[in-house]
This record gives C-alpha cells, sequence and structure tokens, in this order.
C-alpha cells in the first residue's frame, strides 16, 4: 500500500515538473524602460503587480533608468532591434517608426482615443499611419513661476495676480528682494523649453500656418530674450543658471535655498519642493505673466508608448499592459500618487486624489491645472512638433551665446531657425 | 626533531621530488606538444608566416576595435540621415564636410555655416598652445623641485601624481563645487571683505581655469616622465661643470636642458595630443560654457553624435576625421623629430 502511495506520489511530482516548462513556455515576459522625475517608476512597478497577479501569463519586468539614458541611449538600442517593449519617453515622434499601432489588439481603442487631447497622439504617429494608437501622455507638465510668498510677506509687498505684466512681475520682485536682501529677484532653468512661455507671452509666433518653426526674426522672442538677458546682466537673475554650456542646469537650488523670489519652471518640480523645503518657508504658484501675447507657459510631460515586437502574441500582451494603465481608476491613482497632472479625461471626471497632506502641494497643482487650461495652441505644438527637440537643443544654445556676448539679438532666432532647418534637412536624407 | 637532525644537508624529501617530477613531466608534454604543433605550423606556413601567426590576435583585437570603428567613422563622414545603420544612410560625398568648414571669414566663426565647430576649433587651438607650455613649463620645474634631495620627497611625489589617478569626471565636478557662485572659494572671498567673482559666468575666467583644473589634474604623469629624464643624466657631467666653476643657472642651460630634450619631446607629443581629445573633466566643470567659451572639438562630437535628440552622425564623423586628422599630424611630425634627434 505505501510502495503503491509512494509510487503515486512520485509520478505526480514527476508530471509536475514536466508542466513547468510548458508554464514558463506560456508566460510573456515583458520589457518596461522607465524613467522617473519623482516615484513614477515606482508607482507603475507597484501597478503592475496588480496587473500581473490578475494576468498570470504576463510578467512585466520594469527597469528604472536615468533620464539621460532615455535621451541618449534608447534611440539607438531602439534602432538595433534591442528595445523595450514598452518605454517612458519625452520625444514622442523621435520613436515613431518602432511603436505598436494597438488598435488590432485593443479591447476599446476609444479609451484612448477619446481621453485624451489630440496633439500629443497625433506626436506618437508616423505619416503613414496617421489614425495609429501608439502610447499616452502619462503626466502633462505646465511651466508658470514659483514664488517665495514669505518673502513678499516680509517685504510687506502684494503678491500679484492673474493678469500681472511681466513688467510689474519684475518691478515687485525687486522691491522684494531689495527689502529682503536675498540674491535674486528672478531665475529661469536654462532651457529654451521654460523660455518659450514667456516669449509667447511677449508675442512670439513659433510656427507658421503649416505648423512648421519660423522663429527667424520673431520680435516676441527677442523681446523676452533682450529682457532676460537685461536682468542676467543687471544680477537680477543668476546668470550662472545659463553659463553651462547646453549642459541642463535648473536653477531650483536658488529657490530652495532662498537665493531668490521667483523661480520660473513647470510643474514636475511640486513634489520635489513638498519634500525638500517642506515648512521652510510659504510657496506658491502664480498665474503665467502676461504681455502682449497673452499668458501662457508650455506644455511638455512623459508618455509611455509600446514598441513592436513583431510578434502577434507578444503585441497582446503589449496592449494589455497598455489598457489597464489606461483605466481611468489606474491612471487616477498614478497622477494622485506621483503629484502629476493627469492628461486622461475620464481620470480627470473620476478626480484625482493627490497623495499629499500639503496644502501648499495641492494649491500649486490646482493652479498648474488651471495653466493648462489656458495653454496656447502653440504651447502644445512646440512640445509636440517633430522637431522640438531641435528647437530645444539650438535655443538652448543660441540663447546661451546670446547672454554672453557671443552672439547679436538678431542672430538668435536666425540661428535657431537654421539649426531646425539643419535637423530638417538631415532627417530627409533618411 | 631527532630525525631531521639526523637528515643530511640538502637533501630533499622523496615525496617532495615525485610532486617536483609530476609536474615537470606534465610542463614537459605541454612544451612538447606545443612544439609538434608548431614545428608543423612552421614548415607549412615559414618563418615569415609564423610572425604573422602570432601577431594576428592582437591584430584581430586592433581590427575589431579600432581600425573597424575608424573604417565605419569614414564612412559615415560621406553618408547623411538619422539611422545608425549605414545601409539605411544616404550617400551625401563632401556635404559634411562642406558644411564644417564653409565660412565667409574663418576669424569670425558668425559668417560660418557651422559656426559652433570653427568656434570648437579655435577654443581647442587656443587650449592646446596655452594648456601644452604651461604644462610643461610646471611639470619640468616641479621635477626640478622632485628630483633635489629634500626632506619628504617620496611624499611629495605621490602628492603631484595623485590626482593623476582621480577620474576626470570627479575632478571637474570637486572643482566646480570650489568655483561656482556659492564654493568654497567665492565663500572665503566674501568672508574677506570682497565680492563674488563670476568663475564660471566669466569666459575669460572660465578659459583660465579649465587650463588650470586640466594642467592639475595630468601634471603628475609628465612630472614623472621628466623626473625620469632627469634621473638618466649622468651625474658626472654636473661634477666636471662644478670643476669648471659653472653656476646652476649654466648646469640648466648647458646640461639639462639639451640632455633632457628626447624626454621633452615625448611630453610635449603626448600632452598635444591629450589636450586635442580634451572633453570629459571640462564637461563636467563647465559644460561647454559660459556660451561656448570652453566648448572644444570632442564636446561638439559628443553632441552631434550622442547628446543631442537630433543625431547628425554624418557631422559627428565628417568632426571626428578632422581631429584624426589633426592627431594624425602631430604624430608623423613626432615620428620625424625623433628621427632626426636619434640620427644625430
Amino acid at each position: 500500500m505505501n510502495k503503491r502511495i509512494t509510487f503515486i506520489a512520485m509520478l505526480l511530482l514527476v508530471m509536475m515538473i514536466g508542466l513547468v516548462p510548458t508554464l514558463a513556455q506560456d508566460t510573456i515576459e515583458l520589457n518596461f524602460t522607465c524613467y522617473q522625475d519623482g516615484t513614477e517608476c515606482d508607482t507603475y512597478a507597484d501597478l503592475l503587480d496588480t496587473f500581473m497577479e490578475e494576468n498570470p501569463g504576463i510578467v512585466v519586468n520594469l527597469e528604472t533608468v536615468p533620464y539621460q539614458f532615455i535621451i541618449e541611449s534608447l534611440p539607438v538600442i531602439v534602432e538595433v532591434g534591442d528595445g523595450p517593449d514598452i518605454a517612458r519617453v519625452t520625444d514622442y515622434p523621435g520613436f515613431s517608426d518602432f511603436y505598436l499601432d494597438m488598435r488590432p489588439y485593443m479591447e476599446d481603442p476609444a479609451l484612448l482615443e477619446d481621453n485624451f487631447n489630440a496633439v500629443p497622439l497625433a506626436a506618437f504617429r508616423s505619416a503613414d499611419n496617421p489614425d495609429g494608437l501608439h502610447g499616452f501622455p502619462d503626466a502633462v507638465t505646465a511651466t508658470a513661476p514659483f514664488v517665495n510668498a514669505t518673502l513678499f510677506e516680509q517685504a510687506g509687498v502684494e503678491l500679484l495676480g492673474e493678469g500681472a505684466t511681466w513688467e510689474e512681475w519684475i518691478d515687485a520682485l525687486t522691491q522684494v528682494r531689495d527689502a529682503t536682501g536675498v540674491d535674486y529677484a528672478f531665475t529661469i532653468d536654462n532651457r529654451g523649453h521654460r523660455f518659450a512661455g514667456p516669449a509667447m507671452s511677449m508675442g512670439a509666433n513659433f510656427f507658421d500656418e503649416e505648423g512648421n518653426f519660423a522663429l527667424a526674426g520673431d520680435e516676441g522672442f527677442s523681446t523676452f530674450a533682450e529682457m532676460l538677458k537685461n536682468w542676467l546682466d543687471t544680477g537680477l537673475s543668476a546668470s550662472e543658471t545659463w553659463a553651462t554650456g547646453d549642459t541642463y542646469t535648473a536653477a531650483n537650488e536658488f529657490f530652495i535655498n532662498v537665493q531668490t523670489v521667483m523661480y520660473f519652471s513647470g510643474s514636475w518640480q511640486v513634489g520635489g519642493f513638498a519634500n525638500t523645503i517642506g515648512d521652510a518657508f510659504d510657496w506658491v504658484v502664480v498665474p503665467n505673466p502676461t504681455g502682449p501675447g497673452g499668458s501662457t507657459g508650455v506644455v511638455g510631460g512623459a508618455g509611455i508608448a509600446a514598441f513592436d515586437s513583431g510578434d502577434d502574441a507578444r503585441n497582446a500582451a503589449i496592449t494589455a499592459v497598455m489598457e489597464y494603465l489606461l483605466q481611468p481608476e489606474v491612471y487616477a491613482e498614478f497622477s494622485g500618487r506621483t503629484l502629476n497632472l493627469p492628461a486622461h479625461a475620464g481620470a480627470l471626471e473620476i478626480g484625482v486624489e493627490y497623495d499629499t497632506d500639503n496644502p501648499l502641494v495641492a494649491s500649486a497643482l490646482t493652479q498648474f491645472g488651471a495653466e493648462v487650461g489656458k495653454l496656447q495652441d502653440q504651447a502644445w505644438m512646440v512640445a509636440f512638433n517633430p522637431f522640438s527637440f531641435a528647437y530645444f537643443s539650438a535655443s538652448n544654445t543660441r540663447l546661451a551665446q546670446y547672454f554672453f556676448g557671443e552672439i547679436d539679438l538678431e542672430d538668435v532666432t536666425v540661428g535657431i531657425q537654421s539649426d531646425i532647418e539643419d535637423a530638417m534637412a538631415n532627417a530627409d536624407n533618411s | 626533531m631527532e630525525r631531521s637532525s639526523e637528515k643530511p644537508i640538502g637533501q630533499v624529501p622523496s615525496s617532495r621530488l615525485t610532486i617536483r617530477s609530476f609536474f615537470e613531466a606534465i610542463f614537459q608534454f605541454i612544451i612538447d606538444a606545443v612544439d609538434t604543433l608548431f614545428s608543423r605550423l612552421q614548415t607549412l606556413i615559414g618563418i615569415k608566416g609564423m610572425a604573422y601567426f602570432f601577431v594576428l590576435p592582437n591584430l584581430l583585437i586592433f581590427s575589431v576595435f579600432i581600425l573597424g570603428p575608424m573604417l565605419l567613422n569614414f564612412l559615415y563622414a560621406f553618408t547623411g540621415g538619422n539611422s545608425i545603420f549605414l545601409q539605411n544612410r544616404t550617400f551625401v560625398g563632401a556635404e559634411n564636410m562642406e558644411m564644417l568648414f564653409t565660412c565667409s571669414n574663418f576669424m569670425d566663426p558668425n559668417t560660418c555655416r557651422e559656426d559652433l565647430f570653427i568656434r570648437a576649433v579655435g577654443n581647442t587651438a587656443i587650449f592646446v598652445v596655452t594648456q601644452v607650455v604651461w604644462m610643461i613649463v610646471v611639470s619640468l620645474f616641479t621635477a626640478l623641485l622632485l628630483n633635489r634631495r629634500i626632506a619628504g620627497r617620496g611624499f611629495f611625489r605621490s602628492v603631484f601624481f595623485y590626482p593623476v589617478l582621480l577620474s576626470p569626471i570627479v575632478v571637474g565636478l570637486m572643482w566646480r563645487w570650489i568655483l561656482q557662485e556659492n564654493g568654497i572659494l567665492n565663500s572665503a572671498i566674501v568672508s574677506l571683505g570682497g565680492e563674488k567673482i563670476g568663475f564660471l559666468s566669466t569666459a575669460s575666467w572660465a578659459r583660465l581655469w579649465v587650463v588650470v583644473i586640466s594642467i592639475w589634474s595630468t601634471m603628475g604623469f609628465y612630472t614623472l616622465i621628466l623626473l625620469a629624464g632627469l634621473q638618466s643624466i649622468p651625474l658626472e657631467l654636473y661634477e666636471a661643470a662644478d670643476i669648471d666653476g659653472a653656476n646652476e643657472y649654466r648646469k640648466f642651460w648647458g646640461i639639462t636642458l639639451p640632455l633632457l630634450m628626447p624626454t621633452m619631446l615625448v611630453v610635449v607629443v603626448l600632452s598635444t595630443i591629450r589636450a586635442v581629445q580634451v572633453f570629459d573633466v571640462v564637461f563636467a566643470f563647465t559644460g561647454g560654457g559660459p556660451g561656448t567659451a570652453t566648448f572644444y572639438i570632442v564636446h561638439y562630437i559628443f553632441n552631434n553624435g550622442f547628446a543631442s535628440a537630433t543625431k547628425e552622425f554624418g557631422l559627428a564623423s565628417g568632426a571626428s576625421l578632422f581631429m584624426a586628422s589633426v592627431l594624425i599630424i602631430f604624430t608623423l611630425v613626432q615620428l620625424r623629430l625623433r628621427g632626426v634627434d636619434e640620427s644625430s
């Protein structure tokens, strides 16, 4: 009897061992390359744990990489065929030849198509597939100024609000700086992206009627460049920020260390400020200052994109992951936990509960939400044009050259336009 | 104890002998096998062929990692487009070179088609001349000091060599923290009642500090070479000069410098090549700024080929080709000078 039981047990064990490779064969392993400004990848890891519990046949290996990797290495890795199945990217058009059109695999394409602004969705598409669905923005960012409210209070200067012009702001900021003795009135990251919003407010028109960059000779752009140079030369703004060539230098440390009254950046700084500033001083996000061109920041942000694996079963698994992350409640949880502005109409409808008990953070995110609502069309286009990155790169260099006296004001826009056209000509050779 | 005292002097224990003969037998077997193999191979390909056979492994590595990429770089320089695959790129002839060197006035980069490249070339030329001259002066002075019988000579030799061991990125960041607006040096200046100096935001200061830092971080290596050169000068010459009543100045110009020339030449060539290739330490220190004041050729290549989202491999390869040509010229000049020196 005992021998028989042992025999049956052994047989079952052998059968189970035999089954293991079969089960392993049925499991599809996907690679997700992710970068994070705050806790985005950590949050995705948690959300995907739930997904994998619900879908035992799919395993998602999430790899967190630095942003530089996404910009410098990912394009090469994707082109040589070793790219991931899903990636968090910012240059949506940059990978358009390699994306997966998820429509044939999606249970409900409307979940993607109807919930997002058309401009970013179009940015994922290549010219030969104008209706494809390849990815979606997981965070919208907007640029606007952060102000140290405590310094305003100490200086006895009233904080300005909606409709205040750049001139009025600089006047007020200078008063606060002089009264409190901090180093600077205003600082801004050394990026053409941050510069674009104020330039548009000063009347810049970045695009022609066909939607191509047309900056040469633009007066609005030159006006704000001249204003900023004046502030840098007179010490109202930190020239060291713009002194690092085309290397990114965030001026946020000046704000955190109470060396500047206003810091012009974007919504992605909110989470960081909540942690680093704490209750050291009160900070607020104020409406973008106004000029002849209105009051606007520019949009930005990151999105996740699906890459074509060339295999139907794998592509279906990739789409399943993307559809899970597109569920309004999942998306809303991602936005809430990462303190990012949602781009998903469905998520906005059910409401995003930001994971913070800091009233400054909640107020800042509300103000950024309001700024997204009043963005100009060109403020979206500047982030999602196929040659946006050519503009970003060129503007960083040319503006820095102008600020340090290497080129004249009129050469700034001409130089940027020429650099963008070179990039377009180079792309035409492909 | 008693047994060992009875053992004749020089006698090896038999167990140790057995182990030794075992290993000797194995060694002999391997040698015989190799000899048989190589003898047959030599019969087959001849003595000259054997030379190539021994060089082959190194040649393979050299071909895969140096010659191949150089050839690819050459081909890329004549193509356009964003694709990394050569077969997907368009042949554009000398268009990239033309773009790099189209200029109304080379002295005014703003009149050039690819003004950033011309600026990078100009900056590199100024940097090379300044850095190499000062590098030689400082290294020679240090080597002369360290060649003297001073207290703690070994310690000071280590101190001067230590920066060579540091990563260029660490060097760049460390000096950035010292010199930035809120850095240690400015804090010291302010605490002494002075005003902050824009070491990183003023072009002239940034250029000066780049030279200083690159000398600081590499001079230990060249000092060591010069020190070896100084120590190879026969002491009898100095003794003879002493008898003739020559002073230190005469001894330096009449003995030290002429006999140090071959070593100096090596230092000049090595430091020039290294100066032309300057990038990492400056990238971490100034990022090429302010403006493009410290923007050098390798930085231009890096930006176009790797850092920028709009990859222009053709332009980057064209610039690499130009830089390689300059370095080849330097190397040929060095070989020629060495030839002249050896024959004289």
